[in-house]
């Protein structure tokens, strides 16, 4: 990679403005990022497949492909070729911009999330506290689909999902200040290079609260009343199809990826791991798809909670959980 | 807004649900600073994924909870009780698989006992034993499928697609008996269509045998877990008194503490010979229900075990049994203990080939007029548990 003084150089030298060379190089790692999570999307929805198809004594995808793995693509050109449903009774822009709010907030997530030392977009000293508040604005796209929609359905799933997510937030902030006490820091690189001990270790209580928490964010199974499909058909995007559908999937995978990528950085030693240096990412990856991997599980596997049970759990068991875990920190710490 | 002003309104308005629907918008075009607050009325079905067929339900809702609830049956009818006035006593059978589609062999059963009950037929022995084992599979398979469909509506989805394992397993018994894997048409008046082919008493050994080992992962996978346990306890409880005034029956009925199984109140076939049990259970909530069939499930395979063992050589057709039957002028009741509950045949005759009135009482029926008086005041996603643990086949409440 070139440093940053060579391209200023380089920029002076030929008379290109320095936004411009901003926007250029924001637009590469944009670029980048797009193409790395479209990839991780077709892994991700590849394995989910396999994964639900193993537990179901199923074969999931077998044609496409060898062994079905090119599935996705079919499904994609089918979502592309697919005629644009758009209810005559919908609000034409907040319908239009809902898939995109959901897409934008997933992805600009992932800009401070490292992939390897030194293998991210953006090593911000407030990373922690960016990356629990960005991907939440993917709220607001599920209430802009649900009231865009004008589908009963879609509304009172929008309006679940909202409840949900605003409420686990709450415990999944409070959950990590225990990690920010030992390692002292909101760099997320940081966190990662004080993790001589995994923080799981360290903070087991804070891992549970934050991984129940992080499936709510999800609206994974047990907490995916948000699509609840035996309740609202299929929650806040009954009304789409087609590439919209599309994006709200795309979203949907991009955050769990995000989330389990920020679940081995915060607390199972994000790329440590014996072998040299160049092995970093395929460690953090490892363990990315080893928290994925149990997430599906869980979601294959588990009934999901009634509306005011999530509620019940979000406020009178996680919160004080998570406060517990605050006070037990910083009373060992100080001791 | 143009397209709500031209809509007219009728004169006079059905007294439904309905019509609250042309309220909401007649409010609509009131002046904006008017705020109106309204519950939000919401269309369930005929096809949604967890309306068990095609039933549809208009509900209010406050938030999360039911406060009204207007059922609309008849998406499935298709005058099957018509159709029998209009074919010979053989060839309405076939029509009996379509009912309740999930225990398809005790329909047919229960309308060929009626017929010979009509006719005075005596039915061979063997035969007896090849419907109670063959009804008995069935009624323990669409017991699981019940359960397995209550953790889909839970959203545990892996239970219901480890039921197919099971359920494909047994399609491939009826099929060597039956000759077809869903609607059966197994039971003739008489008798039944096909013996056991060789070796087919030893396959049903082995399934009941890896069934009953499986049994105990499916007890884990939902009755095991804590937030199917949370979302089933308690909820939608119905009193013995009440469950009787409303005419529930079957794994329901019992679940509320009123031992009434038709197997045992009014013995039929060669039941009595059997060695079997009614779970009873008295809090009568959807847990007590479910666990109901899980419970009977087992007896189910207790009972075909003892026929396996009893079942004696000779014809599966009674002789005599003339193509085209004329029982005598007369009327008769028959019933069996479904799946579902007690299944009734009513059947009138006038003396010719085809009978005069058959009268089907569907079990599905009743308890679903039960899940309608137990929906209101609970949370939507419970309504939903509720209506799965009735398990009306619609089918069968359509006809």
């Amino acid at each position: 990679m070139l440093s940053s003084a060579e391209l200023l150089n380089f920029a002076n030298s030929h008379g290109i403005p320095l936004w411009a060379m901003d926007a250029f190089i924001a637009a590469l790692i944009a670029l980048g990022l797009f193409a790395a999570m479209g990839l991780g999307f077709m892994v991700q929805v590849y394995m989910e497949r396999k994964v639900s198809a193993g537990l179901q004594l199923r074969y999931g995808p077998i044609y496409v492909g060898p062994k079905g793995s090119l599935q996705l693509v079919a499904d994609a050109l089918k979502f592309i070729t697919k005629e644009d449903v758009f209810p005559s009774s919908a609000e034409p822009w907040i319908f239009r911009l809902a898939p995109v709010v959901m897409f934008a907030a997933a992805f600009l997530g992932l800009l401070v999330l490292p992939f390897g030392p030194g293998l991210v977009a953006k090593d911000l000293n407030v990373g922690l506290i960016y990356v629990l508040a960005i991907p939440s604005i993917g709220v607001a796209g599920v209430i802009m689909a649900g009231f865009g929609s004008k589908n009963r359905y879609a509304i009172l799933g929008s309006l679940r999902a909202a409840a949900q997510m605003i409420s686990y937030e709450v415990p999944r902030s409070l959950s990590l200040i225990g990690i920010i006490m030992i390692a002292g820091t909101m760099r997320l690189s940081s966190i990662v290079d004080g993790q001589g001990i995994w923080y799981i270790f360290l903070q087991p209580l804070g891992f549970l609260v934050f991984f129940v928490a992080t499936m709510a964010e999800l609206n994974r199974t047990p907490f995916d009343l948000a699509e609840s499909e035996s309740e609202y058909v299929n929650g806040y995007h009954t009304e789409y199809s087609g590439m919209r559908f599309g994006f709200f999937f795309f979203a949907e995978y991009m955050s769990l990826f995000a989330a389990a990528l920020l679940t081995a950085v915060l607390f199972l030693g994000g790329w440590h791991g014996p072998g040299p240096v160049i092995l970093a990412p395929v460690w953090l990856l490892i363990k990315v798809f080893g928290v994925i991997y149990v997430l599906m599980w869980v979601r294959w596997t588990f009934p999901r909670f009634r509306i005011d049970q999530v509620m019940d759990l979000g406020w009178k068991v996680l919160l004080p959980m998570a406060l517990v875990n605050i006070l037990v920190t910083g009373i060992i710490m100080s001791v | 807004m143009s397209k709500l002003e031209e809509q007219k309104l009728p004169d006079k308005l059905p007294d439904s649900l309905l019509e609250r629907e042309f309220e909401i918008e007649e409010l609509k075009s009131r002046p904006e600073d008017t705020i109106v607050s309204q519950e939000l009325t919401i269309n369930i079905g005929p096809h949604h994924p967890s309306t068990h067929g095609v039933f549809r339900a208009i509900m209010d809702m406050d938030g999360e909870i039911i406060t009204r609830i207007e059922p609309v049956i008849g998406h499935l009818h298709r005058c099957f009780e018509k159709i029998a006035e209009n074919r010979s006593y053989a060839q309405f059978m076939p029509f009996t698989d379509r009912m309740d589609y999930t225990s398809a062999m005790l329909n047919g059963w229960a309308y060929a006992m009626a017929v010979e009950k009509l006719a005075g037929i005596q039915v061979p022995e063997r035969a007896e034993y090849l419907r109670v084992i063959a009804g008995e599979l069935n009624r323990a398979i669409s017991h699981l499928m019940t359960y397995t469909f209550s953790g889909l509506e839970a959203g545990a989805v892996t239970p219901f697609f480890w039921w197919f394992e099971e359920r494909d397993k047994l399609l491939d018994l009826f099929e060597e008996i039956a000759g077809a894997r869903m609607t059966f048409n197994y039971a003739r008046i008489g008798g039944v269509s096909g013996d056991a082919p060789d070796g087919w008493f030893d396959r049903v050994r082995d399934f009941i045998k890896t069934l009953r080992s499986n049994l105990d992962e499916y007890y884990k996978l939902l009755f095991g877990n804590y937030i199917f346990k949370k979302r089933m306890k308690g909820i939608g409880v119905i009193s013995a008194e009440e469950a009787i005034r409303l005419g529930i029956t079957g794994p329901c009925l019992r679940a509320s503490g009123v031992n009434y199984d038709v197997r045992k109140a009014d013995p039929y076939s060669i039941y009595p010979r059997f060695d079997f049990e009614v779970p009873i259970s008295y809090k009568g909530d959807n847990y007590d229900r479910m666990y109901m069939r899980f419970l009977e499930l087992q007896q189910s395979l207790r009972i075909v075990e003892q026929a396996l063992d009893q079942i004696p050589d000779g014809p599966i057709m009674a002789e005599g049994v003339p193509r085209l039957v004329c029982p005598p002028p007369g009327e008769v009741y028959a019933h069996v203990e479904s799946s579902r509950g007690a299944l009734g045949y009513y059947i009138v005759s006038d003396g010719s080939p085809k009978p005069y009135r058959v009268k089907i009482q569907a079990p599905s029926f009743g308890n679903l007029q039960a899940f309608t008086s137990m929906v209101v005041n609970n949370y939507f996603a419970d309504v939903i548990m509720i209506f799965g643990t009735f398990d009306p086949c619609f089918g069968e409440v359509d006809r």
